[in-house]
Formats: C-alpha cells, structure tokens, sequence
C-alpha cells in the first residue's frame, strides 16, 4: 500500500476480489456507504464511510443560546428525539443550577420511554425489510402510530417535540392522559408480544441470523460498544442501573442481557427493552405525583456562572448518549460535544463483517443499532 | 393549476377530431380496404358451413346475426384462437393480472393496510392498468457500457420462454395449444431456457450488482432443476406417460398427490425456488444487490419480465394442477345445456324463437364437458397460486448457503424417497392392472 497523498492510498487488490461501494444510493445502507470487498459470497473486508449528513450541530450550538438550542439538537435522531434532549438538558440543568420539580421528573422519564419504543419500532421495521420480511416492515411502522399519537397528546408535534427544557419539560400533561397512556401502553405490550409468533420465532430468521457476525464479550467491551449490541455481547450495562438520573432510581429498572451475541441476540435486545419500557411506564404512571407544577421558570437569557464545564449521559434507544457542555458565562455554550452510540456501534462493524457472507451484510449491519444521521451529527 | 390547457376551446378540439375521423376513413377506404382485398387473393378463404367466406360474408354478420355464430365457431377451431386467447396467452395473461391484483390485496390485508383502493372505482381494480400504462411510457435507459443486442433481447426472450411453457399446459379436455407427446420432457426443456435468459440479461448489463444476482439465480435455478426433475417422474412412473393430457386424464378417480404428497411439497418448494418467490427471491434481495438481475432494467424492459414472472407462475401453477391436483377433473358442476330447447327453439305463439348455430357451437366446441373442466382448473390452479403467494407475508428471505444446502442434499433425497414410494406402488398393485386403476 503506498499513499499517494495523506489519507489517500493505492492499493493493490487481487484478480479474484469485487469491490462494491454499498450506498449511499444503495435500498440497504442508509444515509452511508460500505465499501465492501467480496470474495465470490464471502466479504473480505469492509470499510464503513459515514458523514454524507454531517451537519455541524456542535458548531450551531455555539451561536445559539441554551433555548435555542433545543429544537436543533434533537434533529439527529427525530425518531428518539427526546432521548437526545435528555443529556443536554441534565447538563444545562446542573450549569444554570436549577431544581427541577418531582414531577416534571417523572414526565420525562415517560416520555423517554415512550419515545424509546417508538424510535425501536422504526428500527425493527427496517431490519424486517432488510431480511426481506415485508410484513415486519409494516406491522411495526403501523403499530408505531398508537405511540406517536399519545406523544401527539403530550407534547403537541408527532416527531420532533422539542418537549424536554432545562427546569422541567414544556407543557403539563394534558387531562385524562394517564388512562389513556396506560390503555395505549397496554395494548402496544399486547401488540408487540404478537411479533414474537411472526419473525423472532421464525425458523428462517433464527437459520439466518443466528452465530452471523458474533461479537464476544471481551471484543464488546473493547470496541466500546454499547447499548443493546453490547448487552447481547452478556455485558449487564444500563445507563438507567448503574447511573440513574432524574427518577430512574425509584423505579424497578430491568436489564436485558443475552449471551450469544450474535446478530439475532442483537436484534432481540431492542425488543425486550420495548416489553421493559412498557414495565417502567406504567410503574412512572403509578408513583408519579399527581398534581404540581412540571417546569421552573426561567430568567430570559439564562447564563451559567464563570467557566464550568459539565458531562451527563442517558440511555438512548442506541446506547449511552452523552453531552459535553463547557459554559464561559455567557447565555452560548462555549463548546458542545455530543458522544453518540451510533457512531460508537459502527466501529465493531468492519470486524463483524469480515469473513461473512455478502447476504448477512444488512443484517449484521442493522443489527448494530446504527443510526447514520446521529452518527454524522 | 390547472389541467386544461390555456388557451383550448371546445370548438376546436371537435374540428380536430372530426379532422383526424375524416382522414382515417379517407385512408381506410383508398388504401386500407383495396389492400384487405389484395391480400385476399392470395390467402385460401375458410369454408364455413359450406359456404366460402368471401369477405361479403364476413360483412354480412353485421346486418344478420345468425350468421355470427357459425363464424365465431370457426374461429374458436382455429390454431390462432387456442395460441392468442384461450388455452394460450390471453387466458394466462388475464389469470396472471388476476394474481398480481389478489397477491397485492392479499399482502396488504397481511400487513394490515389497504393496498391499492383508489384507481378505478372498487378496490382499485385498475392499479394494475396504471401500472402498465406508466411502465410504457418511462423512458427505456441502457447502461454505457450494456451489451446492446443481447441487453435488449433479453427480457423478450424471457416473455417468449414463459409464454412457450403456458403453451404447453392443458386447461380442459383436448384444449391444450402443444399437445406433445413427450410434454413433460419438453416443460424441462422450457424451464432450461430461463437461468440462461437471466445470466445474459445479467452478464450483458456489465454492471457488478446485476451480475451478483445473476449468479445467484443461476445457482438457485441450476440447483432446484434437478430435484424438480426428480419429484416428477413418480408421477411419471405411476402414469407410464409423459403427455400432460393423457396425464390429467389419468386422475379421473383420485389425484396423485393422494399417493405421492412427497413429490407433490418437493415439487412445490422447488416451485418457489424456481419462480424466484418469497423466501427465495435470493436473485431480486433488495437489501443486499439492490433488484439483482433486474437493477439496469428500465421501463417496459422491467414490465415485460415482471410480465414473463407471472405468466411462469401460472404455468407453474397450472403444471402442479395438472400433476398432482387432478388436472381439470372434478364433479359435473356446469348444468347440460337444454338441447332440444336449443335445436327446435321457443314457440310462443305464431313466433318461433330459433337460433341457428347455436347448437353446433355448443356440442362441438364450447361442451359442457370443456367448461366444467375449465371451470375446476381455474379454481384448483387459483389455489395453488394462493398458497405460492402467501410465504410472501410470513418468510424472510434465505441465504445462499441455506439454499443451495436445502436443493441438494434435502430435496433430493427427497425426490427419490418419493420415487421409490411410487415404483412401490406400481410393483405392489396396488396401482395399475388388477389395482385401483
């Protein structure tokens, strides 16, 4: 290999070997390309290429101040847009100093999991069509709805809802919302125990997907996964567990571990963790107070006192989600540094796919729980 | 916006229709009707109820219509009727339309959405035709660096193979367009033709995804042939024939699958292998090569092979009817016609309401022997297509490896168990001479 400039090389590559650059225009790839070099069925190596949708959020934090910020942030991810709220809003919360009221607290912590599911029903309805199971591909897109409208009723937009602010979140919830949370949460539960029957017991799913791309618990732990790829690795690690922000640690938070690793215990975590939310949701409906006030209100500009500088992480659909903010004193961030797991996931890739087989690219490659957009930030 | 154009007036659009009316007629009877005649001379005219059909004839039904019928009778005995329209092309076309119309509702009643609701007015009966008509009008794009001749050939070749198999599939009693002898040798022969057709439309695209399906469904088809070949011949051995007709025939009291349900789920399987469905579209994976073979091809170069795709999977169908399902045997279910009725026709009063021709049509070709016939082949051939069909919401779909594994070492061994089972049964008596049949 010899490079003819920095960070361009020529390289020498075999008679037998196609290179196939999988994306960006590719059904099977996202907003990302694989360059993928096969030997007849079998990959033998894979280069990830993200960053066909960088969009300098972290540079457009610094121009806005801590409001502002708030609905653009959350653009990374719009499917799990209050999950990637979450981390900012700690931080800004513990720069500024505010108490934030128990239950305005609690509201987030439902959101937050409502929010989860719906950002795992997406996912689950891409890595149904990338096996080429259509059905999977729309029962969960279908069943999404029930979710996005309870969110709807909460926070008034159905994808992004810019509903998390530091002090508390924007609005009370509406009346009557508890019974009609609970009765969606329920039916979801009742509703998502049937895909079980249809694609996680499927004899050629399970042919499939299962000993495809197995990542071990020492690789796991070493590659820095995290989130759902890294519980299938049999590592027991859940932001919500081991460091509990807001009300997390009143309530009975279980972790779903398996052991295999492979790209079907990959691909099973996700949903245990829906079947799990729907557990927290409803304990959060239980011992959430009934009436009070949900946020603190704020001076107009608000600044954080001197230079302070502040980490705070969450358990996002994806993993551990992190967000650095460093405050100067001035209404702006001086710098935001968001740490993705999407971005984190992708690194394991080109190790999974090497020595796989061309047909189990989607799978193992959708099974890491990857979102490009939160990637590229 | 508006749809209409600008500046139309009504008085116009009329002046140009009457205008382009004027110049057909002009064009039809200067040149048209004068070359009608030239050909003629040349052509020997049919003879119809002993009269030479003169194109006086021909013209005469318009004014009297008892003289239709003995018409379209002869027209029905016709080579070309049994090639374009009943046993043959249209027929199958119509089956095929039929299922991708049903497969897309059934799937969406699967999938728990609607499907295609609002072209045409019940159910979107017409998507299909909207389908088509867009399919016609895109622009055809060939890629730079396309083999040209045979890029282009390829699709057509893949339409006229499908269509050749349809040829071969016999509906009712006598109305089959090939009745061969060796019939079923010459279905093999047929499904030959199609892993050839999709590795030149592949390998003649030049494009690497293209090419990557195309392999792959040389491998799926190749691999399946064998097993396929092999589930038949139990049918073949218990039969001692190879012609579909006489094969069908042959299931008069009970259909084979009763004897031989092995070859008939091996041959099934193959069947989905073969048609490239759901859980083995390995060569269209979108997910992994895009469309496979199918990626460069645009317009009504994808239309006529998603067209060849269905008219394979009514003879599919059909051929699996024919086979094990008993062909077009089943109860009489069509009432007989009333002849006397129909031969003295109704007196009412001074007035006799007779149609001549009528009877001759319907006891010699449309019998109720060839619609009843038509009539249980079409509902067994309908079942099948269903159950081709519905994997499709259940499966994802497989791997190469898990293919090529299931053809040749599952469904092999299972064809000859199913060929041991059927020389069994001949050598046993229970069938053949002394036996059942």
């Amino acid at each position: 290999m010899n490079e003819i400039m920095p960070g361009l090389a020529l390289q020498k590559v075999d008679e037998r070997i196609m290179t196939l650059n999988v994306g960006p225009q590719h059904p099977g790839s996202g907003h990302m390309r694989l360059i993928v070099q096969i030997d007849g069925d079998y990959i033998v190596a894979c280069d990830p290429d993200p960053g066909y949708v960088h969009r300098g959020e972290e540079k457009m934090a610094e121009y806005r101040n801590y409001i502002l910020n708030i609905p653009h942030l959350e653009r990374p991810v719009i499917h799990d847009s209050c999950n990637v709220l979450y981390p900012y809003v700690l931080g800004v919360e513990e720069i500024l100093g505010i108490e934030v009221p128990e239950r305005a607290k609690y509201v987030r912590v439902i959101a937050s999991e409502l929010n989860r599911c719906i950002y795992i029903m997406y996912w689950l309805a891409i890595y149904g069509i990338f096996l080429g199971h259509s059905t999977m591909f729309m029962w969960p897109a279908g069943d999404r709805e029930l979710l996005i409208d309870l969110m709807e009723k909460m926070t008034g937009a159905r994808v992004t809802h810019a509903h998390f602010i530091p002090g508390g979140v924007r609005n009370d919830l509406p009346p009557n919302f508890e019974d009609v949370c609970l009765r969606h949460v329920n039916y979801f539960e009742k509703r998502i125990k049937e895909y079980s029957a249809v694609f996680y017991d499927n004899p050629i799913l399970i042919a499939r997907t299962k000993d495809t791309g197995v990542l071990s618990r020492q690789d796991a732990i070493r590659l820095g996964t995290t989130g759902s790829v890294l519980r299938a690795s049999g590592v027991d690690y859940d932001l919500r567990k081991k460091e509990p922000y807001d009300v997390y640690d009143e309530l009975d938070v279980h972790t779903n571990v398996m052991k295999e690793g492979d790209s079907y215990a990959r691909s099973k975590i996700p949903w245990l963790d829906m079947l799990e939310s729907c557990n927290i949701i409803r304990q959060a409906l239980q011992k959430m107070p009934k009436s009070g006030s949900v946020r603190v209100k704020l001076k107009p500009n608000p600044k954080g006192k001197g230079l302070t500088s502040v980490y705070k992480r969450v358990e996002s659909g994806r993993g551990s989600l992190g967000c650095y903010v460093v405050s100067d004193g001035k209404p702006e961030p001086y710098r935001l540094k968001l740490s993705v797991p999407s971005f984190r996931n992708l690194i394991a890739l080109p190790y999974l796919l090497k020595g796989e087989k061309l047909g189990n690219m989607p799978s193992v490659y959708w099974s890491l729980n990857y979102w490009p957009v939160e990637a590229d930030r | 916006m508006s749809v209409i154009a600008p500046n139309f007036k009504l008085s116009s659009f009329i002046k140009s229709l009457l205008d382009n009316i004027f110049w057909i007629l002009l064009l039809l009877v200067l040149i048209g009707i004068p070359l009608v005649f030239m050909v003629l001379f040349v052509i020997p005219l049919p003879v119809i109820d002993g009269e030479l059909l003169t194109p006086f004839l021909a013209l005469s039904w318009i004014a009297d219509p008892s003289r239709t019928l003995p018409i379209i009778q002869a027209f029905l005995e016709t080579d070309i009727f049994r090639v374009m329209a009943f046993p043959g092309f249209g027929f199958a076309a119509l089956l095929a339309a039929g299922t991708i119309f049903a497969e897309r509702k059934m799937m969406a009643k699967i999938q728990l959405r609607v499907g295609p609701f609002y072209c045409g007015k019940f159910e979107g009966i017409l998507q299909l035709m909207g389908d088509g008509l867009k399919l016609i009008s895109k622009e055809i794009i060939i890629p730079a660096k396309a083999d040209k001749p045979i890029f282009w050939a390829a699709p057509v070749m893949f339409v006229a193979a499908a269509a050749a198999f349809v040829a071969l599939i016999p509906v009712a009693p006598g109305w089959v367009v090939a009745d061969v002898d060796l019939g079923l040798l010459a279905v093999f022969a047929v499904i030959g033709f199609f892993p050839i057709i999709t590795i030149l439309s592949a390998w003649s695209a030049n494009s690497k995804y293209p090419f990557i399906g195309g392999i792959r469904a040389l491998f799926q088809m190749v691999s399946f042939e064998i097993p396929l070949i092999l589930s038949l011949l139990g049918v073949v051995i218990l039969t001692g024939s190879l012609n579909l007709s006489e094969i069908a025939a042959s299931q008069s009291n009970f259909p084979w699958i009763i004897f031989l349900p092995v070859g008939a789920i091996v041959f099934f399987i193959t069947m989905l292998a073969e048609l490239e469905r759901i859980p083995f579209d390995l060569p269209e994976a979108e997910s992994e090569i895009v469309a496979g073979w199918l990626t460069e091809l645009s317009g009504m170069m994808y239309g006529l092979v998603q067209l060849g795709s269905y008219l394979k999977l009514y003879a599919f169908a059909g051929l699996f009817v024919v086979l094990f399902l008993g062909g077009w045997n089943g109860p009489m279910v069509v009432p007989s016609f009333p002849m006397e009725l129909i031969e003295n026709g109704i007196e009412m009063g001074p007035i006799t309401l007779k149609i001549s021709g009528l009877a001759p049509l319907l006891s010699e070709v449309i019998t109720q022997e060839m619609l009843n016939g038509t009539l249980w082949f079409v509902l067994k051939t309908v079942g099948v297509i269903f159950f081709i069909i519905l994997p499709r919401g259940v499966f994802p779909r497989i791997r190469v490896d898990m293919l090529l594994d299931l053809g040749w070492s599952k469904l092999i061994g299972l064809a000859f168990v199913n060929i041991f089972i059927a020389l069994g049964l001949l050598y046993a008596g229970v069938l053949g001479p002394g036996g059942l049949q």
